[in-house]
C-alpha cells in the first residue's frame, strides 16, 4: 500500500494513532501551502480594491467557489456561498430562508440523526414561526424506511433537513426518496452534507437538493471555510443573513440595494485565504481519487469492525454491515464509561472521540447516553485499526472487571 | 499496563462497587450535575440535621469512572461532618485535580488522593465537575 501519510506534514511528524477524521481531518501540504501562499503573494482585500494585488485576490476567490461548484456539479457559481462552517451555513438558511418562508401551522421536518447543527436552528425556526417540528424517526440500524418517509412530510411540511451521512452511525441516508418526497409537497429540502462530502462524489443536480451544507475542515481543507449551495431561483429571493460591507450595491441614508448573488450572503471581509485552501483540498481528493479512498476506507472499516465485534462486551451502534458505516465507528462497551474508553484508547496513543457527538436526540432515541467513536480516513493504516483492535480488547480489564 | 487497571484500583473499586450510590427519600439538599460533554447527570442528595452536620448522603446517575468514584469517596469523607469542613474538602478535592493542593491537604482527602493523578489528564480536569468540554 502506498504510503498515503506522506502528504500530511502532522501524520508524518508525530507518531499519534488518528481515529478523529469525522471530526476534522488532517491537512495535506498543498492546503497548507495554499493557504500560506495566499498571504504570502497575494494579500489584499479581495472585492474591494481595483489594484492588481486586489484583483489578483479577488481571483483566487472566485476561482475557489468556482472549482466547489464543479465539484458539486452546481448549475452556476452564483449558487455557491462561501461561509465559515456547515454551522453556519444551516443557520443562515434558518435565519434568512426559513423565518421569511414558513409560518404558523406549517410543519418542518427534521431526522432524529442531526447533528444539533442541522436541528437547533429548525428547533428556532419552530419557536420563532410557531410552526410545528416533526422528526423522521430512523431504525437502530439506522435505516429510514419509505412508510416513516411517507408518514411524516405531507402537504403540511414546508422544509426537511437531513444528513446525507450521520456523524454517528456513517450510514447514507436514503436522501433521493426524502428529497422526491419533500418536492412532491412543495417542501426544500437542506442536506447537511459535513460528513458526506470528505468521502463521496456529490451531485447537488442530480439530488435536486434545495440546500446543502458541508465544511472545509473535514474534508482536508482548513478550518473556517464552509459552503452552502442553494439553488439560484431560491437564494434571490432570500433576505441577507449578515448586512454589512461587501453586500451591498448602493446605501443610501435609508437604506440600501443589496449586491447579486453570491455576494449578498457574504458580508464582510471573506476568508479567501481558507477558500485558496479549500480548493488546493478538491485538487488534492481528485488527484488521490475518491474511488481510491473509498476502497482504503471500505478495507480499514470491514477490518475494524470484524476485530471489534469479536471482542466481548463490545457492540457498535448501526448497521451490521461495513459498507454502511462510511469509516464511522461508534461503540459502546459494556459497563465502561466512554469517557473511561477514550482514557484508555488514548493511553495507547489512539485518538478517538468520546460523548454524544452532538447527537443527543439521536443517541436518546437509541437508547445509549454517551459513545466512543473511532472514524476512519484513507491515510489511516492496518497496523493503527489493529491497535484499536487490542487496545479496545483489554479496556474492561483494564477498568477492574473479569473480562 | 497490560495486566494491571488502567486506573488505581481503590478508583476502579469504588466505580465498580459504590458504597453510596443509591436513593435517599427527603433529602435537605438535592443537586445536579451535568457534564455537557458527554450528557451526564449526576444527582447528589444529603441529609443535614439541625447542627449542620452531614448524617447521610448517596448519588445516582450515569458517569465516568472517575467521576463515580469521586462522588463515592468524597460522601464517605463528608457524612458525618459539618456543612462548613465538607465545603472544605471540597475545595481542597478541586484544587487537588488541578493541581494546586498541597500535600498535607492531599493527605487529609484520604483515599480521594488517588484521584489526584487526574490533574494529569487536563481533557479530564476540564470535563469533570464545573467543566466545560463541548461536544
Ligand atoms: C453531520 C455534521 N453536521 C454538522 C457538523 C458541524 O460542522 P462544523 O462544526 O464544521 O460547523 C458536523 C461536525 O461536527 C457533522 O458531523
Amino acid at each position: 500500500m502506498p504510503d498515503y501519510k506522506k502528504d500530511f506534514p502532522l501524520l508524518v511528524k508525530e507518531p499519534t494513532i488518528y481515529l478523529d477524521n469525522a471530526a476534522t481531518s488532517q491537512k495535506p501540504e498543498c492546503v497548507l501551502e495554499a493557504e500560506k501562499g495566499f498571504y504570502v503573494n497575494h494579500n489584499a482585500n479581495p472585492l474591494r480594491g481595483f489594484y492588481p494585488l486586489s484583483m489578483e485576490a479577488t481571483d483566487i476567490y472566485e476561482n475557489a467557489r468556482k472549482k466547489v461548484q464543479q465539484f458539486i456539479n452546481a448549475k452556476s457559481e452564483r449558487e455557491i456561498i462561501f461561509t465559515r462552517n456547515t454551522t453556519e451555513s444551516i443557520n443562515l438558511v434558518a435565519y434568512s430562508y426559513g423565518l421569511s418562508n414558513i409560518k404558523k401551522g406549517d410543519e418542518i421536518v427534521v431526522s432524529i440523526m442531526e447533528h444539533h447543527s442541522n436541528m437547533l436552528p429548525w428547533q428556532m425556526v419552530a419557536r420563532n414561526t410557531g410552526a410545528e417540528l416533526k422528526y423522521l424517526e430512523c431504525e437502530a440500524d439506522g435505516s429510514v424506511s419509505e412508510e416513516t418517509i411517507e408518514k411524516v412530510i405531507t402537504d403540511k411540511t414546508k422544509l426537511v433537513a437531513c444528513g446525507h451521512v450521520s456523524n454517528v452511525l456513517g450510514r447514507v441516508n436514503p436522501i433521493d426518496k426524502i428529497i422526491k418526497r419533500a418536492h412532491d409537497y412543495g417542501a426544500v429540502v437542506v442536506i447537511d452534507a459535513a460528513q458526506s462530502a470528505p468521502h463521496m462524489g456529490i451531485d447537488v443536480s442530480a439530488m435536486d437538493a434545495d440546500f446543502l451544507a458541508f465544511s472545509g475542515h473535514k474534508m482536508f481543507g482548513p478550518m473556517g471555510i464552509g459552503v452552502l449551495y442553494g439553488k439560484e431561483k431560491l437564494l434571490n429571493a432570500m433576505p441577507p443573513f449578515l448586512t454589512g460591507g461587501e453586500m451591498i450595491e448602493s446605501v443610501t441614508r435609508e437604506g440600501a440595494k443589496y449586491a447579486e448573488l453570491p455576494h449578498k450572503f457574504e458580508a464582510g471581509t471573506v476568508n479567501a485565504a481558507g477558500a485558496a485552501g479549500l480548493a488546493a483540498a478538491i485538487d488534492f481528493i481528485e488527484k488521490i481519487g475518491f474511488d481510491v479512498m473509498e476502497e482504503r476506507e471500505a478495507a480499514l472499516t470491514a477490518m475494524a469492525m470484524e476485530g471489534l465485534k469479536a471482542i466481548p462486551h463490545v457492540k457498535i451502534l448501526g448497521s451490521e454491515n461495513p459498507s454502511e458505516h462510511t469509516g464511522i465507528i461508534t461503540f459502546v462497551i459494556d459497563d465502561v464509561h466512554p469517557h473511561d474508553v477514550s482514557a484508555i484508547l488514548e493511553a495507547d496513543g489512539i485518538d478517538v472521540r468520546a460523548g454524544h457527538h452532538c447527537a443527543q436526540p439521536l443517541l436518546a432515541h437509541l437508547g445509549v447516553r454517551s459513545a466512543t467513536r473511532a472514524s476512519i480516513m484513507y491515510y489511516n493504516t492496518e497496523e493503527e485499526i489493529k491497535a484499536l483492535i487490542d487496545s479496545a480488547a483489554t479496556v474492561r480489564k483494564r477498568m477492574g472487571y473479569g473480562e | 499496563m497490560e495486566n494491571r487497571s488502567f486506573y488505581n484500583e481503590i478508583l476502579t473499586e469504588h466505580n465498580m462497587r459504590p458504597d453510596y450510590k443509591h436513593d435517599i427519600e427527603n433529602p435537605d439538599y438535592e443537586l445536579e450535575g451535568v457534564n455537557p460533554s458527554c450528557g451526564d447527570d449526576i444527582i447528589l442528595k444529603l441529609k443535614v440535621d439541625d447542627n449542620g452536620i452531614i448524617t447521610d448522603g448517596a448519588f445516582t446517575g450515569d458517569g465516568c469512572a472517575i467521576s463515580q468514584a469521586s462522588a463515592d469517596i468524597m460522601l464517605g469523607i463528608i457524612i458525618g461532618k459539618s456543612k462548613d469542613e465538607a465545603l472544605k474538602y471540597g475545595d481542597i478535592f478541586f484544587r487537588m485535580i488541578k493541581g494546586e493542593a498541597t500535600e498535607d491537604e492531599i493527605d487529609s482527602l484520604e483515599e480521594a488522593s488517588v484521584l489526584r493523578d487526574i490533574s494529569h489528564m487536563p481533557a479530564r480536569v476540564k470535563a469533570h465537575p464545573g467543566g466545560d468540554v463541548r461536544g
